[in-house]
């Protein structure tokens, strides 16, 4: 029950924003917070009374649509649960960080931000392939009005191509998911979108390929695997800064969860013989992301790209598939939610103050805003995995659970780490050191930033320096998912 | 005689008597809201009595049955939608109002009857009771150029149509000597005394026929037209009631005269259903004019209704009803919006009318935006559902060419739907916000308006009720 107030509270929660936004904004955007910490509360209270009561923390189960034997089915285990604390931890900031930008319409920005994050646990939280679908176009539109209202200049055009990737994708997932329960019927005489009624259920190579290569599609698109990539520097560069936190923070992370949960456990032999080619694809981004990232002007283009490399070594550890390489793969994609969300604060707080996105109209800031500067540096260091922040313990365990098998892919793969060192150097050296050309002043951190920026400084170096609770509850959770290692 | 024949064509009989009443009153004294109060309330009247009549075979022309109800009920509710559509559009135009209702009556009661009709004689009526209303329907407004010339093109097309229909008629009661549709499925399949070459020409015109009144590649190119022309409700008149009574009579036709069992005729109706599914969707593509937009989405999907028809079965015949009932509410509306926001003189179709209007007219916007994504097919609305139940229906008999092409077409389709809802939330100049037609929409039509909306996102997310009523429905179908 608590995980549909989960879900709940969040829709409440953008519904009441809205309605009170025409008369109070403030009070909009203070009952978005409210709705998130009220979430926060909810997902610690599990996390604490159930953490070891068994492989569900909690669950759910109604009928929805019974003529076709669709449940509303949610439950929660630790891999879940991590990820939705990181959805709410990142849904909070990007509240935070719009309370000065986003002044047109504040109403309906928080509700779209709401259900972003409602359709994001419920991708988590669903164990019916058709809720997962249904939760997992929910994030669409909203996404899709976030781009195109709060965008910069040509976001028309950003938020159409956004839409129709993962409209597209989305619907071969939704062919693949039929594909699966027509199956299933044909083997057992029985309807279902049950997550553990269609695991094993039995399929020729050839449908279990196709089947999952659906899957495989719309998660390609989200995560973003290389060659189906361009829609997010796209997006990136046009949208507000709290949808790129969201954006590329957090959508990914739903790809990633997606392949965990369901590429694996359902079509074990056929990712087993996909998994080359995948790696290939994940090494491919890794370079090539962050060799675009080094050619970038515009900054939120080159988080984009930094966000593709990284989120390489995500699909690198997922198809690797050894306890190492997937542990690895969580911990990237929690720490690098945290770490790039951060990173495109900084940028939306340096656009905010220069009034450009693209880094040569910055130089020498580190005169006029220090503290925000030194900010700038850590969040660029940990990008580029440097010991003791979340980033590193990720893909480093990415790199070691990889090099067991896959020597080739670990060694090319580390490259990436070498490229990331210069493009995250380039942008800290162009933007804060060098001569004050322009003669700048500008405020410096405000107290609100900074205390957001402090609270992201805290996460990160906790998830450096102790990331043992992360694979506790991840363990928890893998404990279940047996396909996984080999 | 009464509880035989009367009692359950109550509902065609009300709706026939209301535009007799109509005209009565017309003929005493003239006024707009007396004529549309008489109508809203026959046809309230007709909408309720589908829930109460007995079901019954009337003679051999009508089927009074669970599935010609529930399309009764639906071309009733429809109807009193277009009603009040057109009340609030027609008070603010030139020339006689009251009229307008009683040809609504009539075509309504067209529609209706092929709802029942299980015999081409009964077919032929209702097509041309339903066409002689449309004529002057699309034409109402005949001091104006473009209504007037839509509507002799829909007469001259229509008129030819119908004649193919009939000789399709007349062949195929050549070849068997019958005009039943249950008669010619048994027919059929004892196989004694065919001649296939007389048989296939006729169901070929006919489908020729029906196509045309479906607006089904390649018989779609009036569709655009009349629908820039005809005024706005009547506009959605013709997408919606002229089209949903002629596919309940395709759905019923096909299954009991069992035409899958021809494969030729699955052939043609595969190769229909694609043709107007990429037709619809790219011609769209190019055009300015929201209106021929919806025109050609209409053609779109129409193709993907036919691919539901073709499906067969009991999902089959199941996708269909109810992807109807979703075209039904979002091209209702789709059109709602457009007539809310026509000024006095001349429709609300160009693409530029709708720049900016969430900035101005939030609700009618966050309205048409939820119509738009749910002729799209996104989650959360009934478009989506609809989508889903005829891609699961296609899954389960292993078409996955068609569901291919479904999902491609859609796709494509996305671009034209959000090109309008990019226009929906662009910001404006301040020179263009400052220009005036600053209008409120009538209560009424907003009352239709968020009627309709709730009911697409409430199918969109429980839609088990409406899935049980359709069940019942086609039980006595198949």
């Amino acid at each position: 029950m608590i995980l549909l107030w989960l879900i709940v509270v969040l829709i409440i929660g953008g519904i009441l924003a809205w309605a009170v936004a025409r008369a109070i904004p403030l009070l909009s955007r203070w009952i978005s917070v409210v709705a998130i910490l009220l979430d926060l509360a909810l997902a610690l209270y599990l996390a604490v009374q159930h953490l070891n009561a068994g492989p569900w923390l909690a669950q759910a189960d109604w009928d929805w649509i019974p003529q076709f034997g669709i449940h509303f089915h949610l439950a929660m285990d630790g891999l879940s649960l991590l990820l939705v604390i990181l959805t709410l931890f990142i849904g909070l900031l990007a509240v935070f960080v719009s309370w000065r930008e986003i002044t047109t319409a504040i109403g309906f920005y928080h509700f779209n931000i709401l259900c972003i994050l409602a359709g994001i646990l419920g991708v988590f939280l669903s164990l019916d392939l058709f809720l997962f679908y249904f939760s997992w176009e929910l994030m669409l539109v909203p996404m899709y009005f976030l781009i195109l209202l709060w965008g910069r200049e040509h976001r028309a055009r950003a938020a159409i191509k956004f839409f129709l990737f993962t409209q597209i994708s989305g619907l071969l997932m939704l062919i693949a998911i039929l594909a699966l329960y027509i199956a299933h019927y044909r083997v057992t005489g029985i309807y279902t979108f049950e997550y553990a009624e269609l695991l094993g259920t039995p399929l020729s190579p050839l449908a279990s390929m196709c089947i999952m290569l659906g899957f495989f599609a719309a998660f390609a698109v989200k995560l973003p695997v290389f060659p189906f990539h361009t829609w997010l520097p796209d997006a990136c560069a046009e949208a507000s800064t709290g949808t790129n936190m969201i954006l590329a923070g957090l959508l990914a992370t739903t790809a990633g969860y997606g392949m965990i949960r369901f590429l694996f456990p359902l079509f074990p032999n056929a990712t087993r013989t996909f998994a080359p080619i995948a790696m290939i694809l994940a090494v491919i981004g890794i370079l090539y992301g962050a060799f675009l990232a080094l050619s970038q002007t515009n900054l939120m283009r080159l988080l984009a790209y930094a966000s593709i490399s990284h989120l390489g070594f995500v699909l690198l550890g997922i198809f690797a598939s050894n306890a190492l390489s997937v542990q690895g793969a969580v911990m990237t994609m929690i720490a690098h939610g945290i770490s790039t969300g951060a990173l495109f604060l900084i940028a939306g707080l340096l656009e905010a103050r220069t009034g450009s996105r693209e880094l040569d109209s910055m130089s020498g800031l580190w005169d006029t805003v220090p503290r925000l500067s030194g900010v700038g540096l850590f969040f660029a260091l940990a990008s580029l995995g440097l010991p003791g922040m979340g980033d590193f313990i990720g893909e480093f365990l990415v790199l070691l659970g990889t090099f067991r098998g896959h020597l080739i892919f670990a060694i090319v793969a580390a490259c990436g780490v070498l490229a990331a060192m210069f493009y995250a150097l380039r942008f800290v050296q162009r933007a804060f050191h060098g001569p004050n050309l322009r003669q700048l002043h500008l405020p410096d951190l405000a107290m609100r930033e900074g205390f957001v920026l402090g609270v992201m400084i805290v996460a990160l170096l906790w998830l450096g320096f102790y990331p043992q609770p992360v694979f506790h509850t991840f363990a928890h959770a893998a404990n279940h998912l047996p396909a996984l290692w080999r | 005689m009464i509880a035989d024949y009367i009692i359950p064509s109550l509902p065609l009989l009300l709706v026939a008597g209301t535009s007799v009443v109509v005209m009565l009153a017309v003929a005493v004294r003239r006024n707009h809201s007396v004529a549309f109060g008489l109508t809203l309330l026959g046809l309230a009247a007709s909408f309720c009595s589908a829930f109460f009549v007995p079901v019954r075979q009337l003679g051999i022309l009508l089927t009074v049955d669970r599935y010609g109800l529930f399309f009764i009920g639906l071309i009733a509710a429809a109807a009193m939608a277009v009603a009040v559509l057109a009340h609030g559009y027609l008070a603010e135009r030139e020339g006689n109002k009251e009229e307008f209702y009683i040809l609504l009556l009539v075509a309504t009661l067209g529609a209706m009857v092929l709802a029942c009709s299980s015999h081409f004689v009964s077919l032929f009526l209702g097509l041309e009771v339903l066409s002689i209303g449309l004529y002057s329907l699309i034409g109402y407004l005949r001091e104006r150029p473009l209504p007037v010339e839509a509507g002799i093109k829909y007469l001259v097309l229509a008129a030819s149509s119908s004649a193919f229909l009939l000789f399709g008629i007349a062949l195929v009661y050549a070849d068997l000597g019958t005009m039943e549709f249950s008669r010619i499925a048994q027919l059929a399949a004892s196989g004694t005394n065919l001649h296939y070459d007389l048989l296939l020409p006729g169901v070929a015109l006919i489908l020729t026929g029906i196509g045309f009144k479906l607006a089904l590649a390649p018989f779609h190119m009036w569709t655009p037209d009349i629908y820039q022309g005809a005024p706005a409700p009547v506009t959605a008149f013709v997408a919606t009631i002229s089209k949903g009574g002629m596919f309940a009579l395709l759905l019923r036709y096909f299954s009991q005269s069992r035409l899958d069992l021809f494969s030729p005729v699955l052939v043609v109706f595969s190769i229909i259903a694609i043709a107007s599914m990429f037709a619809g969707n790219l011609l769209a593509l190019f055009e300015n004019n929201v209106k021929r937009i919806l025109a050609y989405s209409s053609i779109a999907h129409m193709g993907y209704v036919l691919v539901a028809l073709e499906v067969g079965g009991q999902a089959g015949a199941g996708a269909v009803i109810f992807y109807l009932v979703a075209y039904f509410i979002m091209t209702l509306g789709a059109f709602a919006v457009v007539t809310v926001l026509s000024p006095r003189e001349r429709d609300a179709d160009q693409i530029d009318d709708y720049r900016g209007l969430f900035w101005r007219r939030p609700w009618l916007a966050l309205g048409f935006t939820a119509m738009l994504l749910s002729l799209a097919g996104i989650p959360l609305t009934v478009g989506f559902f609809g989508k889903f139940y005829i891609i699961a229906a296609g899954a389960a008999t292993g078409a996955w060419a068609l569901i291919l092409i479904l999902v491609i077409t859609s796709t494509i389709g996305l671009f034209y739907y959000l090109r309008v809802v990019v226009a929906l939330f662009q910001k404006q100049t301040e020179t263009e916000a400052a220009a005036p037609t600053r209008r409120r929409t009538a209560p009424a039509a907003a009352l239709v308006l968020s009627v309709l909306t709730l009911v697409l996102i409430w199918l969109g997310v429980f839609p088990s009720p409406l899935l049980r009523i359709i069940q019942a429905a086609i039980h006595t179908l198949l």
